[in-house]
């Protein structure tokens, strides 16, 4: 029987891969990952088998990141994330290139490499924009608590998530539909 | 009628809430006749499926 504290310590690489995606930033995921497995070590009576480790440890990892991203949207200031999105559409609101159909898509979420695609489309994107688009579709908050948490208006948070869908999109399309 | 814009708009803040009876409608009328709007709501909802697989992986 493996100790508690090698199981827990087994789980890093996973962990920093999660928050490293989460906070782009390596050394804040190292800090992260750390505070979570000092926590989960320091509280291992909270686990107490009741369900898997690693879905423990990545619910306390959670919280530190919302924390760490409360931090680093403080220090980031939002203009820089307005650039870009203007040319999508002409003075009429028409796409100026409108998407086009992607073939077969649902086969294509079972490759590594779309994968790798979407993780490099994700670092293109600006901090902010990629702070609340992260909340929402990785670690799954609500948007009424991405608001809360960011300090941001709820008409703010929709904007910046509509920002994040048509650039990862256009990202898509580029780096992976047309190939 | 919507334009394109304001349509993608709408797709998207339908992904983070319940979007009013009028505004459905409106996107509905759009989605109809806009094929590069229908093809921006089909990626969106697989972004969404893309991120949650890299979230469980």
């Amino acid at each position: 029987m493996k100790s508690f504290r090698s199981q827990v310590e087994a789980e890093r690489p996973y962990l920093l891969r999660y928050a490293s995606l989460q906070l782009r930033d390596a050394h804040a995921a190292e800090d992260v990952v750390q505070e979570a497995l000092l926590a989960a070590l320091a509280g291992e009576a909270g686990f107490g088998g009741r369900s898997n480790l690693r879905t423990w440890l990545t619910g306390i990892l959670k919280h530190k990141i919302v924390d760490a991203i409360r931090r680093l949207s403080r220090e980031t200031a939002v203009a820089a994330d307005d650039e870009g999105l203007e040319a999508l559409f002409d003075e009429r609101g028409h796409w100026v290139d409108p998407p086009r159909d992607w073939d077969d898509p649902d086969g294509l979420l079972e490759q590594k490499q779309l994968r790798a695609a979407l993780e490099e489309c994700l670092r293109r994107l600006p901090d902010k924009t990629a702070h609340v688009f992260m909340m929402r579709e990785h670690l799954g908050y609500e948007t009424p608590e991405i608001c809360k948490e960011l300090g941001l208006t709820p008409t703010h948070c929709w904007v910046l998530l509509y920002r994040a869908r048509v650039a990862l999109r256009e990202c898509l399309q580029q780096n992976w539909f047309s190939k | 009628m919507l334009s394109c814009k304001e349509a993608a708009q709408l797709v998207s803040q339908g992904l983070d809430r319940r979007l009013a009876f009028g505004e459905r409608v409106a996107l509905r009328l759009h989605l109809l006749v806009c094929d590069g709007c229908t093809h921006f709501k089909k990626q969106t909802a697989f972004l969404r499926k893309a991120m949650k697989r890299l979230a469980d992986s």
